[in-house]
């Protein structure tokens, strides 16, 4: 069976696990119903206990699904703590289901799956050792890859139905009350980790920092929390975030990124009260920096920046070129500490950030985004998940999400040492053409042919050449030539859905 | 002189020639002039290798309208003669050559291009050359070496070297660079070719880099050599003519639409008579409007 983005996708598993294919980026209106957590009645006087062994014991069955946050990131110790007592438990037949996977993360998970522990995981994605390992056949059924808004969807409608929520927060008062901005592994916003706290059965938090009740402000609040277990720390904060943002150097880098704001403030959507999401990395927070320059010589303020945050992006909200700045999740130190000081930096859940099923997602209100991909191809379609050869190495985050905003630029050199990024065909798709509206390339920009719009206003800017995609695939391949394709076997190591749910593509086991 | 129109040398580049990466983005940057090295930024070891590097860069890539300048190794070199087989192979623009001290040796470089046109069916003289003065004695002959040849773009002065000649270095003033600076200029104009300041190295010193290139600006070279594409933009916007520049040579060039209209061999405007240093300056004023973006193909300004 075929979607509407022309991949074959593999009928016996589609109807195993109860899939459609892809049809379109639009959501419409249609009625859903919400699901509800399992409350266990208590007071809340007995909440704190130090033995997560004990925990797991009381809480967890085989077969059930747990889950988990990323926002320590490769900081992160909850995860390993927790799953070293679930492995030596000797549970079997566990869905590992957390808003992602990070590199620290890698060997306990293949350990857990080679145990018999984990036998399913949906995520945003994977990285190193464990994409390798899913890529190569490792774990038995599909990965399913979600975007942060499409997990949140799918919690909401019990397609994830998370048994037991095991969250670290470096704060936490006797009952639960927790924030992600006071302590010593501080990570600001708790945006992902928000949905769990809601919906799953069991929620135990882990802290290395009880602090005196009530604990204001609340993220996640008692209401929703069964244990609070005190370890003796939670993470790493030198490796949570970045420490200070650095500007980048790298010419190629700036280069791209100047031209991003060339679009953005040629477009229609640079006008006072506009919003946008930038993201992170080298060119992002570059582009943050010249779109900072171009508000101030063209008097305009932005309404609200959105996502992942930054420090440049905070620095706009106290120089006052940002009313607000709606936080999902903090990339480094600068911005977690802003979210504490700055009332108008909100912090956000992924459902309010990003969920197409729900009345009315940030995104749905955002005008600028600038996303990154690892390939584009000619018909715009977008992969941030596998690598070159085939290996998952990458993570949907919320590229689906925020690319369908008004006007969605894709930011990417053409191609990275001999690999070209604008391909003939992604390898694999995680974010359809149809959401996507220019690309910008060290070399000059394309713009999707069904924006008219767009191709009257940045037709002609001096000094960016204006190329169509498909000129500009050639450009790459002439630079570095045609890669043997790829080989794959027949069988199916992972789903991307769609942010609706649907599927968009599926990953292939790689054949060595 | 070269025969070649007078165009905008306001960037040269350096790119190692040993560095694929660098190699492949180097035309991205809007450089006016791109200098692919084979000498000082490339290791004994890597000499073949860089040369062959450029040598297929120069068949695959596409360096737009940018002019393409390699420096070959010194004429004391065994790399030398490889050097410039493989450029003149390769259908460079122009060969620069490191150390130039004296006429004979644009002489050599002539005769040696000349031969490798010959044997590689380049049409004779489409290679064009240009001298780095880099010594005393390369300052003091400069005149000589700048008309040396009818191959000759220009002229570019090496700080680095030069300073270690005079037994000085480097200041931030610049004023151990002054008698080199105006000699090589000099030189330059008299025989009609291009003019090219010295690098600067410290890529954090930004303030540094605008008040030399400003100096180099108002004295009147043609441009500057370059260590690093950030500072491309930082010297465009130096050499960016102002509104002012602009309305006025856009009158110069009406003028002298509507005198040909007329029939006319004396060109006035506002009642006065416009000679050719006005019109050249003009013509060189819209240039650099043209190349900065400020004005649209007809030569109307742009507002920004």
């Amino acid at each position: 069976m075929k979607n509407n983005v022309d991949r074959d996708l593999p009928e016996d598993v589609m109807a195993d696990l109860n899939y459609q294919p892809f049809k379109t980026t639009e959501i419409g209106h249609p009625e859903i119903q919400r699901v509800a957590p399992k409350v266990h009645v208590s007071t809340g006087d007995d909440k704190v206990v130090t033995d997560i062994k004990q925990v797991v014991k009381d809480t967890l069955q085989d077969g059930m699904t747990i889950s988990f946050h990323h926002h320590f990131r490769n900081g992160d110790f909850v995860f390993n703590k927790v799953m070293r007592e679930i492995i030596d438990g000797g549970y079997k037949d566990l869905t590992l289901a957390p808003s992602s996977l990070t590199g620290v993360m890698n060997d306990m998970v293949i350990e857990a799956i080679k145990a018999g522990t984990i036998t399913h995981i949906t995520s945003s994605g994977m990285r190193g050792s464990l994409g390798d390992f899913v890529s190569h056949g490792g774990l038995k059924n599909p990965v399913i890859f979600r975007s942060h808004g499409n997990r949140a969807r799918a919690i909401e409608h019990g397609d994830i139905k998370i048994d037991v929520a095991f969250l670290g927060v470096p704060n936490a008062d006797a009952l639960g009350n927790a924030n992600g901005m006071e302590g010593d592994a501080v990570f600001g916003s708790l945006g992902y980790a928000l949905m769990d706290a809601q919906y799953a059965n069991k929620v135990v938090l882990l802290t290395d920092n009880i602090v005196s009740y009530p604990n204001t402000p609340a993220s996640i609040k008692q209401t929703q929390v069964d244990y609070v277990v005190k370890v003796d720390k939670v993470g790493d904060p030198d490796k949570i975030g970045s420490g200070a943002t650095r500007f980048t150097k790298d010419p190629k880098e700036l280069k791209i990124a100047s031209t991003v704001n060339d679009v953005i403030v040629n477009s229609p959507y640079f006008k006072d009260g506009f919003s946008f999401q930038t993201g992170s990395g080298g060119a992002a927070l570059a582009v943050t920096r010249y779109l900072r320059q171009a508000m101030i010589d063209n008097h305009i303020k932005a309404s609200f920046a959105l996502g992942g945050i930054t420090k440049p992006t905070t620095d706009l909200l106290n120089e006052g070129l940002v009313d607000k700045v709606m936080d999902v999740q903090d990339f480094d130190k600068g911005a977690a500490e802003s979210m504490h000081t700055n009332k108008n930096q909100q912090e956000i859940d992924a459902s309010w950030y990003a969920d197409p099923d729900n009345k009315g997602a940030m995104v749905d209100q955002l005008d600028v985004v600038i996303l990154s991909a690892l390939e584009i191809d000619t018909k715009f379609n977008v992969n941030v998940m596998s690598g070159s050869d085939g290996v998952i190495r990458g993570a949907i985050g919320g590229h689906q999400d925020a690319a369908t905003a008004k006007l969605t630029i894709i930011s990417a050199p053409l191609v990275r040492g001999r690999i070209a990024t604008v391909v003939p065909d992604v390898t694999t798709i995680v974010t359809p053409g149809d959401s996507v509206d220019v690309l910008v390339t060290e070399y000059g920009i394309a713009i999707n042919p069904k924006r008219k719009d767009l191709q009257e206003a940045l037709g002609n800017l001096p000094g960016v050449p204006v190329y169509t995609i498909s000129e500009l695939q050639q450009l790459a391949e002439k630079k570095v030539g045609q890669p043997k394709p790829l080989e794959f076997t027949d069988r199916t190591v992972a789903m991307i859905e769609y942010r609706d749910g649907s599927i968009i593509d599926t990953i292939k086991e790689v054949k060595d | 002189m070269a025969d070649n129109e007078e165009r905008l040398r306001r960037t040269m580049m350096f790119v190692p020639g040993n560095n694929p990466a660098m190699v492949k983005d180097a035309g991205i940057y809007g450089a006016d002039s791109i200098m692919f090295d084979l000498e000082d930024s490339v290791s004994m070891a890597e000499k073949d290798a860089a040369r062959i590097l450029v040598y297929e860069a120069l068949q695959t890539q596409d360096y737009g309208d940018a002019e393409l300048v390699v420096r070959v190794n010194g004429q004391d070199t065994q790399y030398y003669a490889n050097d410039v087989k493989a450029m003149v192979k390769a259908g460079i623009d122009v060969i620069r050559l490191p150390k130039a001290e004296s006429a004979d040796m644009v002489k050599q470089l002539e005769a040696d291009i000349l031969a490798a046109e010959k044997e590689f069916g380049r049409q004779e003289g489409s290679t064009h050359l240009m001298a780095a003065i880099e010594s005393a004695k390369g300052v003091l002959n400069a005149p000589q070496i700048a008309a040396a040849s009818d191959r000759m773009i220009g002229i570019a002065l090496s700080a680095e070297d030069y300073t270690t000649d005079m037994k000085t270095h480097r200041y931030p003033d610049g004023v151990e660079l002054e008698f080199a600076r105006n000699m090589v200029l000099h030189a330059a104009r008299a025989a009609g070719v291009a003019a090219f300041d010295t690098v600067f190295t410290n890529m954090d010193d930004t303030e540094g880099f605008y008040r030399e290139t400003e100096y180099i600006h108002q004295l009147g070279f043609d441009g500057k050599s370059l260590v690093n594409p950030r500072q491309i933009a930082m010297v465009n916007k130096v050499y960016e003519p102002s509104k002012k520049e602009v309305a006025n040579a856009k009158n110069v060039i009406n003028a002298i639409e509507e005198a040909r209209l007329k029939g006319s061999g004396v060109i006035s405007m506002n009642g006065q008579m416009v000679d050719r240093p006005v019109v050249l300056r003009a013509q060189r004023v819209m240039r650099l409007a043209k190349a900065s973006n400020l004005v649209d193909e007809e030569g109307n300004y742009l507002e920004k």
